[in-house]
């Protein structure tokens, strides 16, 4: 699987980043996906998606300009 | 680069608490003096504004509603503590005008918004079920749009004053509404507009109506109580989370209604309501689809106003002008009945925003 899947939600409102980071899901059976959002209400919303799914939620990091970088995974 | 802090208020015991708390502050409001199963109607407190601003010329639906300045206030002051005020915008804003202006004109066909419609079934309003339905199946409409890859674009982060922009629109309400307060037997009280009869003339005390909206605006910001939101994520994603707390609303105000002696079940003669089914059903899936193409609730999209989101802020206007045109235009519903120009209206909203979710779409990627 490919480690540096990536979903780039960053200025999209609910529910398109979940839409997305499901999508991505979906395409894959495990390994890691990064998701960028640039909202707080997203990055629950993604995490909680991911987490009912069976994904865990590996880390999210905050970087400048407020943009979430979202890293679940299913080994 | 920082870790992000976690959310407690996004757990669901939150979003249930919250419910119950919009529940009992509604149904306290309504014994406190607002319209009957009216405690908090976004839609409706809206249209009151739009007549105490002269917009539109029902005598009976004229005040600066103070909830509705709390709730975007509220959400403010949440989203400046938790760090979470971002001024954002320029995501198809006319689309969103037009959103807001015909899920107005829906709702004025039911009488009221998605938060009005679970307050009359905790009412015993047996009419509300077609309201809900017409609502969901809006909703599931908007659904199937964003299967198929519907979205309005990407918003982008924007000056500070365009975040500020709403929330002082809001301010200078709560200021005119303080320096031009009601006048005993008077319509007019410097420029602002007052009814003298009708849901207009029912109104808790102003300032139990703005602590009121302050409260549910901060904890439902923290939260993102949504109602739109409740459903379309039960149907997109089988998720129950917000729906958790659209329940909790419902059982808490009925809960206190039944105690206040606020519960009369039955399809007559209910509080600012009509029993025509089909209209109250068609109403609200407009109103339904309208919120679900635009991402949020009525109430929901205060919030994100307050918490600088422009977009959200136009569609609020987009409903105050709705407002004006549901009345001015004959669209809006009155206890005897539809207007009489409400098929048009409502056929109308349908086209274009089915227009809307036809065309605004683009092949998602993952």
């Amino acid at each position: 699987m490919n480690d540096t899947a990536m979903v780039d939600a960053r200025g999209l409102s609910c529910p398109q980043p979940v839409l997305m980071t499901l999508d991505a899901l979906r395409a894959r059976s495990g390994g890691a996906l990064t998701v960028l959002v640039d909202a707080e209400v997203s990055k629950e919303n993604v995490m909680r998606a991911a987490g009912s799914r069976g994904w865990s939620v590996e880390g999210v990091e905050e970087e400048d300009g407020g943009v979430f970088r979202i890293r679940v995974a299913k080994r | 680069m920082r870790r992000s802090a976690r959310n407690v208020f996004s757990s669901k015991g939150a979003v249930i608490g919250v419910g119950m708390v919009i529940g009992v502050v509604a149904a306290v409001l309504q014994k406190l003096g607002n319209p009957g199963n009216m405690g908090v109607c976004v839609a409706c407190f809206e249209r009151d504004i739009a007549g105490a601003l002269g917009l539109h010329n029902a005598a009976g639906a004229r005040y600066v509603r103070p909830e509705i300045i709390g709730l975007t206030l509220g959400a403010t002051a949440a989203a400046l503590i938790f760090r979470e005020f971002r001024p954002r915008g320029g995501s198809a804003p006319i689309v969103r005008f037009a959103l807001g202006a015909f899920a107005m004109i829906g709702a004025l066909v039911f009488l009221g918004c998605p938060w009005r419609a679970l307050l009359r079934l905790a009412g015993g309003d047996g009419n509300a079920v077609a309201g809900l339905l017409g609502l969901v199946s809006g909703i599931w409409v908007g659904t199937l749009f964003f299967r198929s890859g519907y979205n309005l674009g990407r918003g982008a982060p924007a000056r500070a004053v365009a975040g500020w922009m709403f929330p002082a629109l809001m301010a200078g309400l709560l200021t005119l509404r303080l320096v031009c307060p009601p006048v005993e037997g008077a319509e007019r009280s410097a420029v602002l507009l007052y009814s003298l009869q009708g849901p207009g003339a029912m109104r808790a005390p102003a300032a139990v109506a703005l602590g009121a909206g302050l409260l549910i605006g901060f904890l439902a910001q923290r939260t993102r109580f949504c109602t739109m939101g409740a459903f379309r994520d039960l149907l997109l994603f089988r998720q129950m989370h917000l729906l958790s707390g659209v329940i909790a609303l419902v059982v808490a105000a009925c809960l206190v209604n039944l105690v206040t002696g606020q519960f009369h079940p039955g399809f007559n003669n209910q509080p600012v309501a009509h029993s025509f089914a089909l209209w109250n059903f068609a109403g609200m899936a407009l109103a339904g689809l309208a919120f679900a193409l635009a991402g949020g609730c009525p109430g929901r999209q205060l919030f994100m106003s307050g918490e600088g989101d422009g977009d959200a802020a136009v569609f609020v206007v987009g409903m105050i002008a709705g407002a004006a045109f549901a009345h001015n235009f004959g669209l809006a519903s009155s206890p005897a009945g539809p207007g009489p120009h409400a098929a048009a209206g409502l056929s109308a909203g349908l086209l274009i925003c089915l227009v809307i979710g036809l065309s605004m779409r683009q092949r998602r990627t993952g």
